[in-house]
């Protein structure tokens, strides 16, 4: 049961990460290969906190506020530069963050904080917790979208310029989605932390933004249902892949591979056309 | 005297990320895809390196046979991944891309084993002292001539030979190259071609370096050369270029005066994401 509890936990976590890229990727367009490191900003938030006496329910907050506050200053950086360069400059974020990390001794350095202390929830009152604030966070996401403020991000993930003729304040809207969606990195990282107990720069590299960059991408980019699915598959994947065991990176980048060349639009596209064979594919112009 | 050391040494590991981000550069200026995989090109070409110097013993056939095997490989990742992906947003090409990537790390650690191969007769290892105290192995000055002389024949079939026209014209107006009878099929073949080709090159040049070809020996390329093209201003050749002898030699200097703070990629980044937010297209665009 314990194997269960805890397995549930971290979908539970990589659902709520998966669904803060969401935010900024999938609903405002804006393309980040960097996002592990707000995460990472919220564990270290949390477990330094930890260590300094403060109880569970009081590092969140503080947490999402100094990973919003980083996310602000990446998306000021986002107004300056666009699409592929600022795939790139967030790439930058994700390796500044591992590499200042690594070099402080308060950060805990290479060794990473253990012995970050207990929540007091109890495992399955944690695990209740955590998906309790997963499933607000997927209710804050499907709300967004249907507020004024989610069809301006849609307009400008479709055609920014367009939204700027419309006398839109482009760069505010922007600045919140990176706001709102590191922010919730940051609360998905305090519960990382306080999951695993132990944290170590590694743990919020490049290869784990990758990661949920691809959770993003093979649930749909934009769609909900698709990321929350998709992440909860794809974070539980490697445990139940243990038959393949060496194997586990050759199926997970071919399956990668695959959804992007026959998929584009991911697990939602697949569904839709399921469900729908007779209306037109879109995205193929 | 440290002074000029910092900087050969940065311009011998600037000299083998150019070989890397020329490729890259020819890629991008096309299509616009943030090719990834390229760094599995740069693997795959150390390890064909490696093994056919290994079964012939002349450094020549190795060079020769990473080439071929790395540019064929690339045309064919081509054809099969990005030809039927370059209608959709760039962000698909890129993750598909990146699943390509680590596939393929993976499937060189299933093939040749995790623990690498190495040169059973390493050549090029003697020392070579200029001056009064530089001291280099004759393989890092053959990766700088090396890389020197296939740059400047590189610049030469670009400005001076039909083919080399073609693809200019096709990098700055594809519909118009077109329409004078120019395939962009056959330009983007010879592309991605010749692009990977050069990091097979560079490869066998990194291979010759350490002696030892790792599965993965491609991640750390994989995201510098991306920074570099960026930093070269995406889709310039005398950019990507000037770019990456710079960024060889700041993590040259880096590396000792900003060791304590930050590590070599956050050096690298921290560069970077300076340069981009003074200048957002890059050292060296041309727009």
């Amino acid at each position: 049961m314990n194997y269960e509890i805890s397995l549930l936990t971290t979908m539970a976590i990589s659902v709520m990460f998966a669904l803060s890229l969401n935010l900024i990727t999938g609903f405002c367009g804006q393309i980040s290969l960097g996002h592990a490191a707000f995460q990472g900003v919220g564990a270290y938030a949390a477990a330094l906190l930890a260590k300094a006496g403060w109880p569970f329910l009081a590092t969140l907050p503080v947490s999402m506020l100094l990973a919003g506050a980083l996310g602000v200053i990446v998306g000021l950086a986002s107004l300056r530069v666009r699409a592929d360069f600022l795939a790139i400059t967030t790439m930058g974020v994700v390796f500044l963050f591992v590499g200042v990390v690594r070099q402080q001794d308060v950060l805990g350095g290479e060794l990473g904080i253990s012995g970050i202390p207990d929540h007091g929830l109890g495992k399955a009152g944690f695990m209740v917790v955590a998906l309790l604030a997963c499933a607000a966070v997927a209710a804050l996401s499907v709300y967004i979208k249907r507020t004024w403020m989610g069809r301006v991000f849609n307009g400008i993930a479709e055609d920014e310029d367009t939204m700027r003729v419309l006398s839109i304040d482009v760069p505010r809207y922007k600045l919140a989605a990176f706001a709102l969606g590191t922010a919730l990195a940051g609360l998905s990282g305090a519960f990382y932390a306080y999951h695993l107990q132990f944290i170590g720069a590694d743990n919020f590299g490049f290869v784990e933004s990758i990661t949920v960059l691809s959770m993003v991408v093979f649930g749909g980019i934009g769609s909900v249902p698709g990321v929350v699915i998709a992440a909860a598959l794809l974070s539980v994947l490697p445990a139940w892949f243990q038959v393949i065991g060496d194997y586990k990176l050759l199926v997970y980048g071919g399956l990668l591979f695959l959804m992007m060349r026959f998929s584009p639009g991911g697990m939602a596209a697949l569904a839709r056309r399921f469900f729908n064979p007779v209306t037109p594919q879109g995205g193929r112009t | 005297m440290l002074f000029v050391e910092l900087i050969a040494q940065g311009l011998v590991q600037g000299s083998i990320y150019a070989l890397i981000a020329l490729g890259l550069t020819l890629v991008y200026g096309l299509l616009r895809i943030l090719h990834v995989a390229h760094a599995a090109l740069f693997t795959l070409g150390a390890y064909v390196g490696v093994l056919a110097c290994n079964a012939s013993g002349s450094l020549t056939v190795a060079f020769v046979c990473a080439a071929l095997v790395a540019g064929l490989a690339g045309v064919t990742m081509y054809r099969l991944a990005y030809q039927p992906l370059l209608a959709q947003p760039p962000f698909v090409a890129l993750i598909a891309s990146i699943g390509l990537f680590i596939a393929a790390e993976e499937a060189f650690r299933i093939v040749f084993g995790a623990q690498g191969l190495s040169f059973s007769d390493p050549p090029l290892q003697g020392q070579v002292t200029l001056g009064s105290a530089l001291q280099f192995k004759q393989a890092e000055i053959m990766v700088m001539v090396g890389t020197a002389v296939i740059i400047g024949v590189l610049a030469w079939l670009q400005t001076r030979t039909r083919v080399g026209v073609a693809c200019q014209a096709t990098v700055s107006d594809p519909q118009m190259a077109e329409s004078f009878g120019i395939s962009l099929r056959q330009v983007r073949d010879i592309n991605f071609f010749v692009g990977s080709a050069l990091a097979g090159f560079a490869g066998v040049w990194v291979a010759l370096l350490n002696n030892l070809v790792e599965p993965t020996m491609g991640s750390v390329p994989s995201y510098k050369a991306l920074a570099i093209i960026v930093l070269g201003g995406l889709g310039s050749i005398p950019g990507t270029l000037a770019a990456s002898l710079v960024l060889g030699v700041v993590e040259a200097f880096g590396t000792i005066y900003l060791g304590q703070l930050l590590d070599r990629n956050a050096i690298a980044f921290a560069f970077l994401i300076a340069v981009l937010m003074i200048r957002p297209q890059g050292l060296f665009a041309r727009r």
